[in-house]
């Protein structure tokens, strides 16, 4: 086998390249487009969180103990149909965690190059075209071509007149009725058809790869990924990505030139709201679980291995922090955080700073509140490893502690976290919700579905009733956590010890 | 037994007392009485002599721990950390911002959020145990896998779904029950049944999931083998032997619940408009009423500490292996 230098494989270095790719584009748009990046401390904190994902993937792909777990959840239909949507969402996640500002208006015509807009855009606002930010007046149903309310309007006769006023960037040039049935038809057709184009030439890039990696002619691959054979459930996941493209195809043709959810009370659309809502979501499902980890994998590992007064105060801090109801802790938090953005406005110079920080402090406080469980669960298993036969004789060669504790404790307790970090997930999502009902949850600035509940509380009452801000978050929030739900049950099953088939 | 529950009792007051001291330095140190008088009374243009009034008011004018100006005891009896901590341990919880009595008001208001929290909790725990039991003699067939992606399914849903979805339904279109409200007396039993059917409804997808796993796991167990060994039915396999195992862990796990029911439910009060414990903390965070918050704090530790106790003591009493040192 050919020894390479420092561990530089071609293998490592395809993947570098396919990682730093991104950052180059990256940085070559900025430059074209004379953009400002911004950088928010979420948005830091994602990169990290991508680029630790990646980094323990590939070094999984090595150690034949992490190896074996993550074949089998590749070979598990349930967990590849559900990764994919997961991975939508993502994608989602990370393009709108790209800030930027953009050049004021005027400003290169006028030979400015260092004046920008006021208000932070991500990639994803800039991919979703600008008529998401057109606002109409007030309500609006789903696809519809006039407002909720009836308002008074002057005739050309100068009569006054009751009428449902048409919206100002839906249906623009489609009449009422029949044309307008036909528009959406058309647009549906149109957006169904362009997806499963779309899809169809993915697969048939990936077919061809996928040939080419399995050293067989494409035609007899074509046959066995369309039979369902082999060990990854490929056409399982393509049958999933086709329907996810053609969702979103309908969803984007028609959002060309309708509210696709209608619009909320002050006439903004709500399908550009719960979009949006997704990087919050998905922030306060994994960051809360990140910045917790350094602190229960350390804690529960130095009570479990060093037990006597050690172990007497870890324990006692954490029955003590898990002995306070969690929603009263958070809220006793926020409501501090709260008064101190109060009292120093001048540390939050803009408005989305001031948001990102909240959201940044709300993982942080969720993690305080929930990291007790884990580093319990730790602790146990540390204690378990210390009667164990290997690290006896770690002891008996006189290893350091420190090395025992990093080397041999350590990567057998991961299991444990990569179990939690991926059940907690679900209900960390679902919390956001009721923290932001509660008053204590993001900003209420922030698009999230929380606050899109809580507006939509005194909207159930109106006569008739609006649904749609309502609805449209039940549902993002709904196809998420339950994709998590059903990926994170194969994931524990197949990292959890205790289920190794006999 | 009565040595292990003296010692469980006493090993909790380290912990109360952390909880008090985490409480006061969150509430006075993070953010000075100052700071919370300047938020309250708003604005920027806040005059000093109100800011004083304000805190005069509260009492917050004291100093934090120790009172130099004050004779004898009351050097450390004077000051806001005696005043506002120390004095929960004896349930002085002093008064709200509205100048309500606050021990007054959570005695009011305990009644309703157990009317709604006890029910909620038995109908629940009794329709979990049954779906699981019903989904353990029928596992591995389809009932079993349908009834388990139900489950997952219910779990997804959101709790505030629920909520409004039920309102909505039961209130507004079948006019069945009314939307809110509260009344005193056996009047409130037509309020009350809503919420408590949501309370059920909203977990039974993580309870009888739960739940199954544990009778499944019971299943496996030697004593279930012999007992259909020797002949026994399905039926009989299934309540005599399988339900009584399996309930030690579903009620071990149950107990510890039982003292925070008196809490209330957050969020189902304050959608139901139930004068319970439970909007009481929420409207107390809303208007950042401190002092309400600090004592459920304090009362909700307690609770959970009472809950833990509990649950050991539960363990010796069903299961006579596990004896207590």
């Amino acid at each position: 086998m050919t020894r390479w230098p420092l561990g530089i494989t071609p293998h490592n270095v395809t993947i570098a390249a396919w990682s730093l790719a991104p950052v180059a584009l990256y940085f070559s748009c900025v430059a074209f487009y004379h953009l400002k990046p911004v950088w928010l401390w979420t948005d830091f904190l994602v990169y990290v969180l991508i680029a630790s994902m990646t980094a323990f993937f590939v070094a999984a792909r090595r150690r034949a103990h992490l190896r074996e777990p993550l074949t089998r959840i590749i070979q598990n239909r349930t967990a590849m149909v559900c990764l994919v949507v997961l991975a939508a969402f993502t994608a989602i996640g990370v393009l709108d965690s790209v800030h930027f500002r953009q050049p004021a208006a005027g400003a290169a015509a006028a030979g400015q190059t260092d004046r920008y807009a006021p208000e932070v855009t991500s990639v994803l606002d800039a991919l979703m075209g600008p008529q998401h930010m057109q606002m109409e007046t007030t309500y609006s149903a789903p696809l519809s071509l006039v407002q909720y309310e009836k308002s008074t309007v002057e005739r050309a006769d100068g009569v006054h007149e009751r009428v449902f006023p048409r919206l100002k960037f839906a249906g623009v040039g489609v009449a009422a009725g029949d044309a307008h049935t036909r528009d959406i038809v058309r647009r549906v057709v149109v957006g169904a058809l362009s997806g499963l184009l779309a899809t169809a030439a993915v697969a048939a890039l990936f077919l061809a790869w996928y040939a080419y990696t399995q050293a067989s002619p494409v035609r007899a691959t074509f046959r066995r990924v369309l039979r369902g054979e082999g060990d990854v459930p490929w056409r399982a996941m393509w049958v999933t990505l086709l329907a996810l493209c053609m969702i979103v195809g309908v969803v984007v043709a028609l959002a060309d030139g309708y509210h696709v959810f209608g619009t909320d009370k002050v006439g903004k659309d709500v399908l550009y709201k719960s979009v949006k809502s997704i990087r919050t979501g998905l922030i306060i499902g994994t960051l809360t679980t990140l910045v917790m980890l350094p602190f229960a994998v350390l804690l529960g590992i130095l009570a479990g291995y060093l037990r006597g007064w050690v172990d007497d105060v870890i324990q006692y801090v954490y029955t003590t922090l898990s002995s306070i109801p969690g929603v009263l802790l958070i809220a006793a938090s926020v409501l501090m955080l709260q008064t101190y953005i109060h009292i120093h406005p001048e540390l939050f110079p803009t408005e989305a700073e001031r948001a990102d920080l909240r959201l940044l402090f709300l993982c942080i406080i969720l993690g305080i509140t929930s990291w007790t469980g884990l580093c319990r669960l730790i602790r146990g298993e540390t204690m378990k490893l210390c009667e164990a036969d290997f690290l006896l004789a770690a002891r008996g060669f006189g290893a350091h502690p420190l090395a025992i504790m990093l080397r041999h404790i350590l990567p057998n307790v991961m299991h444990i976290v990569l179990i939690s970090v991926v059940l907690d997930f679900s209900g960390l999502v679902l919390a956001e919700a009721v923290l932001s009902y509660v008053g204590v949850g993001v900003d209420p600035s922030t698009y999230s579905w929380g606050n899109m509940i809580n507006a939509a509380r005194l909207e159930m009452a109106r006569e008739p009733m609006v649904w749609w801000p309502l609805l449209s978050a039940f549902v993002f929030m709904f196809v998420l956590v339950l994709a998590a739900n059903l990926f994170a049950d194969v994931v524990r099953d197949a990292f959890d010890p205790r289920l190794k088939r006999r | 037994m009565l040595t292990y529950i003296v010692r469980r009792v006493l090993y909790a007051i380290p912990i109360l007392i952390g909880v008090n001291l985490l409480t006061f330095i969150l509430f006075f140190v993070v953010n000075t009485p100052d700071d919370m008088a300047r938020l309250h009374l708003g604005g920027k243009r806040v005059s000093p002599e109100m800011v004083a009034q304000w805190k005069a008011e509260r009492g917050y004018d004291k100093p934090m721990v120790y009172n130099a100006q004050a004779a004898g005891i009351n050097k450390l009896t004077d000051t806001i950390f005696y005043v506002n901590s120390v004095r929960l341990f004896a349930f002085q919880f002093g008064s709200s911002d509205d100048g309500r009595d606050i021990v007054q008001d959570i005695g009011q208001r305990m009644w309703p959020s157990l009317a709604i929290a006890v029910p909620a909790f038995v109908f629940g725990l009794m329709v979990n145990i049954s779906f699981a039991l019903l989904l353990a003699f029928f596992r591995a067939t389809y009932v079993d896998t349908l009834g388990t992606v139900l489950c997952v399914v219910m779990m997804s849903v959101s709790g505030l779904f629920y909520i409004i979805a039920g309102q909505y339904m039961l209130s507004k279109l079948l006019r069945l029950v009314p939307i809110s409200g509260y009344d005193t007396g056996w009047e409130a039993i037509k309020f009350i049944l809503l919420p408590v059917a949501i309370g059920v409804v909203s977990g039974i997808g993580s309870g009888v999931r739960w739940y199954r796993t544990l009778f499944l796991e019971e299943m496996n167990k030697d004593y279930v083998r012999t007992a259909r060994a020797k002949g026994l039915s399905e039926y009989l396999v299934l309540f005599r032997h399988i339900l009584k195992n399996g309930m030690i862990p579903i009620l071990t796990g149950a107990v510890v619940v039982i003292p925070l029911l008196f809490m209330g439910a957050l969020i189902t009060e304050s959608f139901f408009g139930i004068p319970g414990l439970g909007s009481y903390t929420i409207d107390a965070i809303n208007s950042q009423d401190f002092a309400i918050v600090r004592a459920m704090v304090f009362l909700g530790s307690l609770m959970y500490i009472l809950g833990l106790i509990l649950t050991d003591i539960s363990y010796t009493l069903v299961d006579p292996r596990i004896r207590l040192q």
